[in-house]
């Protein structure tokens, strides 16, 4: 007979099951946690490379030379900026159109279900100005965009002036096959969403905005610009987007590909690429850089004005100017040929980026850890549960070790003998759904469980928390892998014969809430901030604040998650705990 | 004595009288048969670039570049088929539009202003191809687009795209196979569609292409080996595309150098890029073809030489046999200079290329340097005394 219809053979098989399930969890736990430390050793890294054959390895000559009046434009811009005490609508609408542009404006208003006390806003009422450059010989058919955040404080004012030098610039040449968009959003993410969705006749987050005048196309890449001073040391590259999402990984290959041929110095998270990956300082560099990306990817918020393009299928990134204090300065020009390049390479696309990684991890601008290198460090954690259900259940169905009389529930249908039944699995089922039904008219009707009751409550928590986190880390794996850290040992281990009081903190600490808070404190570590504990537990506080601002305002769904479906099934492991 | 020699010499006289006109006649015959001994009549060229989009301008320029080499060669229109996707000239990403550059610095406009594409656009499929070289098209098909060889034709055939091992990408969305290719070629062979046919393929892996080839008369080159990639020669930032690949761009370079009358052979043509240039190493393959390729001249293939011998006099061809005598003797007083055409396209204007240095003289400032030294080196030995006998 076969493996699992003998019964000798499924009861020897079930024996070493039970008899090695703990090792076995300790070991997946350990070479999980081992296998997702190993992402960011080099060798067990890829190295970037473009992907896309029409962005090859073609370079383009850059020509743009007027940064120096776009700083001028961005000083003018500062201005009225500061007359206007808000967006200079008439001065930017008159000086697009002085280049060129098809200008139009949109406004929005939203008010917030609370006061965001991190920007200080509560009643937004914005205008976005957008200028559009037609290509002088191609259909209307696609488009691309680069924006720029207006601030309300003194900062981005290069980067419009720049983004309207880079218009003036782009506007003589005729080699433009798509429609390029010049947007210069107010109130940075809100006023972003509401152009995106005018752009896209949607609404999703209850924005209310004028209906856009013009549009130019189906939208393929956008580039967002944030450039605080006249010179600059190193560009920034910042990836993560709403929910986790990621851009293409072509377009950091292209922005990698320019910054070497111009000689700019790039970061990714803030933090220099070193080439001494076998020294330990090396090595904890690139755990560092990885671990950052991960924070920031399972915070499911947008880390730049790109980060809500990346809902629509278009490939956005955010290009940040950095001054720190390095000898060699970058000036406004060379960041201007870095982004004319871009564009330019952009330009020869024909389709949507689709050739490279759609999932992946970078322990720095040049590396990166695909979806199916990095995911077996979550299978691994997923195993636990799986082995721990299957304990479980093994438990559930041999009688024996039923010690106290239940009070009056269904027999539990001997599984193992049963012969007639296809599958195991519709047993599981079966028994499931009828012990269920009496576990839980046990739970409310008679108020005292059985031992066949919490083991079969926690069948239930079991699967369903590994069902919860595999679904999670499909789409967003930073948040399901942290997530499996901390309840993964919570789940395998909790049982009612624990020492109550000692577990019940260990649960406690190893809640989804207190995960968030250490996550903060790691975070601050990591962008060399170190906070103290009143300093992070402000944060922490803002941070969950942030979080439901951002579900209301974008859609971010990392808020209800843990509200809605972590939080029961810790409660459920925390009833566990306390069974009686 | 001396009626001895005079007799020799007056019979010799005779002799020479009488058998000379034979003897000419004899070289008239050899003459004649060297004229036809290629055993083509007619020439043919089938041009097909098979790739489209912005990123594949290097394709597009290489056919380009043969067709008006083909062109200047002698080749009509009429006898040409271009197949080509011609989305480079007029594409929105063009910073030069209506032109495409073979040269870096845009120095050869291959495009012109007389260009005859027969296959455009999506008209390129391996279908269209294939019919076009079996014959087997629709009868509405007008002229331009059919290939009307026959038993006595030479015709060339150059392809260039994408290619791996075995095939060749139509388009992204096709492919055509080397055993579908033998297959056509043999069809021509059964049809008596060629006399001989010079297959030429720049692709990588382009040598897979002719491993299947069977019929009689076929002669191959490839740019690269099974295994090797064809590269591209040089990018042009202006524009932002490789424009030439890098065996077309080499084989250009040869074509230039070779007017109508020029007598360059197929080996000439084997040593074209060789592997220090091209960085593939080319392939070619004469097992199939019946004559020497020494002896096979490069304009029997890429040029349309029309046999004609310019002359001044009329020529009556009714007479009897004997006339020959007379033309042979004629043709021996009026010995004057032969007439050629005049060159259709002014080659050496356009393309500004380095003449080709064919001995390597020292720069002057070097001999004068080094005598200057030698004098030097003389009077400071021997002393000065002996100025005064060179000045």
């Amino acid at each position: 007979m076969g493996l699992l219809s003998d019964p000798n053979r499924r009861k020897a098989l079930t024996t070493l099951l039970t008899r090695l399930n703990t090792p076995i969890c300790v070991v997946c736990y350990l070479a999980g946690i081992a296998w997702f430390m190993g992402l960011a050793f080099e060798p067990f890294t890829l190295r970037t490379y473009m992907s896309e054959n029409a962005m090859g390895s073609t370079m383009v000559e850059e020509r743009f030379p007027a940064g120096e009046r776009a700083l001028a434009t961005g000083r003018e811009f500062a201005g009225h900026k500061r007359k206007a005490g808000g967006m200079p609508v008439d001065w930017l609408v008159k000086t697009m159109q002085d280049r060129g542009l098809e200008v139009f404006t949109q406004s929005f208003s939203r008010t917030l279900p609370f006061p965001d006390e991190n920007k200080e806003r509560y009643m937004v009422r914005g205008i976005n100005v957008y200028g559009i450059l037609r290509a002088p010989r191609a259909p209307r058919t696609e488009a691309l965009v680069l924006s720029a955040p207006c601030s309300p404080d003194n900062s981005n004012n290069q980067a419009v002036g720049l983004l309207l030098g880079l218009a003036q610039y782009f506007r003589n040449q005729i080699y433009w096959a798509k429609d390029i968009i010049f947007l210069v959003n107010e109130h940075d993410l809100i006023g972003m969403q509401a152009w995106l969705e005018g752009y896209h006749h949607t609404n999703i987050s209850g924005m209310d905005y004028t209906p856009l005048q013009g549009r130019a196309g189906s939208i393929q890449a956008a580039l967002s610009l944030e450039l605080s001073s006249d010179v600059i040391t190193s560009l920034d590259l910042i990836l993560e987007g709403l929910n986790g999402q990621l851009p293409n990984l072509d377009l950091a290959n292209l922005f990698h590909a320019f910054c070497q041929k111009i000689g700019v110095m790039c970061t990714i998270q803030g933090k220099l690429q070193r080439s001494d990956w076998d020294t330990a300082e090396g090595y904890t560099h690139a755990v560092q850089t990885m671990m950052l990306m991960v924070l920031k990817q399972a915070s499911g918020r947008p880390w730049g004005d790109h980060g809500l393009f990346l809902r629509y299928h278009i490939e956005a990134a955010t290009v940040r100017g950095v001054n720190s204090f390095r000898q060699y300065k970058t000036d406004t020009t060379t960041v201007g040929r870095l982004l004319e390049g871009m564009f330019r390479k952009l330009n020869n696309l024909l389709e949507r980026l689709h050739q490279s990684y759609f999932f992946y991890l970078m322990p720095s601008l040049s590396r990166f850890v695909s979806i199916g290198y990095y995911m077996p460090a979550f299978g691994l954690l997923a195993t636990i549960l799986l082995l721990r259900a299957l304990d479980l259940w093994v438990q559930l169905g041999t009688p024996t070790e039923v010690t106290e009389d239940g009070v009056g529930e269904v027999e539990p249908v001997s599984i193992n003998n049963q012969g007639s039944f296809d599958s195991p699995l519709t047993h599981i089922y079966i028994d499931l759904y009828s012990k269920r039904h009496s576990t839980f008219q046990m739970l409310f009707i008679s108020g005292e469980g059985t031992e066949q009751g919490w083991r079969v409550l926690k069948l239930v928590a079991l699967l369903y928390l590994a069902v919860l986190l595999g679904c999670t880390a499909l789409i967003n794996f930073s948040l399901g892998f942290i997530l499996a850290i901390t309840l993964v040992p919570v789940a395998a281990c909790v049982t009612p014969h624990l020492p109550k009081a000692v577990s019940a903190l260990a649960m406690v600490l190893l809640s989804p809430g207190c995960t968030i808070l250490y996550c903060v404190f790691i975070f601050q570590e990591l962008q060399e901030a170190p906070v103290s504990l009143s300093e992070g537990w402000m944060l922490f506080l803002s941070v969950i604040s942030q979080g439901i601002l951002d579900h209301s305002l974008f859609g971010s769904l990392v808020y209800p998650l843990l509200a809605l479906l972590v939080y029961p099934c810790w409660l459920l492991l925390w009833n566990i705990l306390f069974w009686k | 004595m001396a009626n001895y020699f005079t007799f020799l010499s007056i019979f010799a006289f005779i002799n020479v009288l009488v058998f000379l006109p034979v003897i000419h006649g004899n070289s008239f015959e050899t003459k004649a048969s060297q004229f036809f001994s290629s055993g083509h009549t007619n020439n043919w060229a089938v041009l097909v670039c098979t790739s489209r989009f912005w990123f594949n301008y290097r394709h597009v320029a290489n056919v380009l570049s043969v067709y008006r080499s083909v062109k200047r060669l002698g080749i009509p229109d009429s006898h040409i088929v271009l197949m080509l996707a011609d989305d480079m000239a007029c594409n929105h990403r063009n910073p030069k539009p209506a032109t495409v550059f073979s040269h870096k610095n845009m120095e050869l406009n291959v495009y012109g202003d007389d260009v005859e594409v027969d296959y455009r656009g999506y008209e390129v499929t391996v279908e269209n191809f294939l019919r076009v070289l079996t014959g087997r098209l629709p009868q509405s098909t007008p002229r331009s687009k059919r290939l009307l060889s026959d038993d006595r034709s030479n015709i060339l055939i150059y392809l260039t795209g994408h290619g791996g091992n075995g095939f060749l990408k139509f388009q992204d969305s096709e492919e055509i196979s080397n055993v579908e290719l033998a297959d056509a070629f043999e069809q021509m062979w059964q049809k008596r569609r060629y006399n001989e046919l010079l297959f030429i393929i720049d692709t990588c892996q382009g040598a897979s292409m002719y491993e299947r080839f069977y019929s009689p008369n076929i002669m191959a080159l490839a740019s690269s080996q099974v295994g090797e990639d064809s590269l591209s020669h040089q990018p042009d930032l202006a524009i932002g595309v490789h424009l030439m690949d890098r065996y077309t761009f080499y084989l250009l370079e040869f074509l230039e150098d070779i007017h109508p009358a020029s007598q360059a052979n197929m080996n000439d043509l084997f040593k074209v890029c060789p592997k220090s240039q091209c960085v593939s190493t080319p392939g070619h393959r004469t097992d199939l073809f019946l004559r020497d390729p020494g002896s096979v001249l490069i304009t029997d293939f890429f040029g349309s030489v029309r046999k004609v011998e310019i002359t001044r006099e009329a020529i009556n061809l009714t007479t009897t046999a004997e006339q020959p005598v007379e033309v042979t003797s004629v043709r021996r007083e009026v010995k004057s200079e032969a007439l050629s055409y005049v060159d259709q396209l002014p080659v050496a204007e356009i393309i500004h290329q380095k003449p080709k240095q064919k001995d390597w003289h020292p720069p002057d400032g070097f001999i004068l340097g080094l005598w200057t030294l030698i004098l030097l080196v003389f009077f400071k030995t021997y002393g000065i005394k002996h100025l005064k006998h060179i000045f």
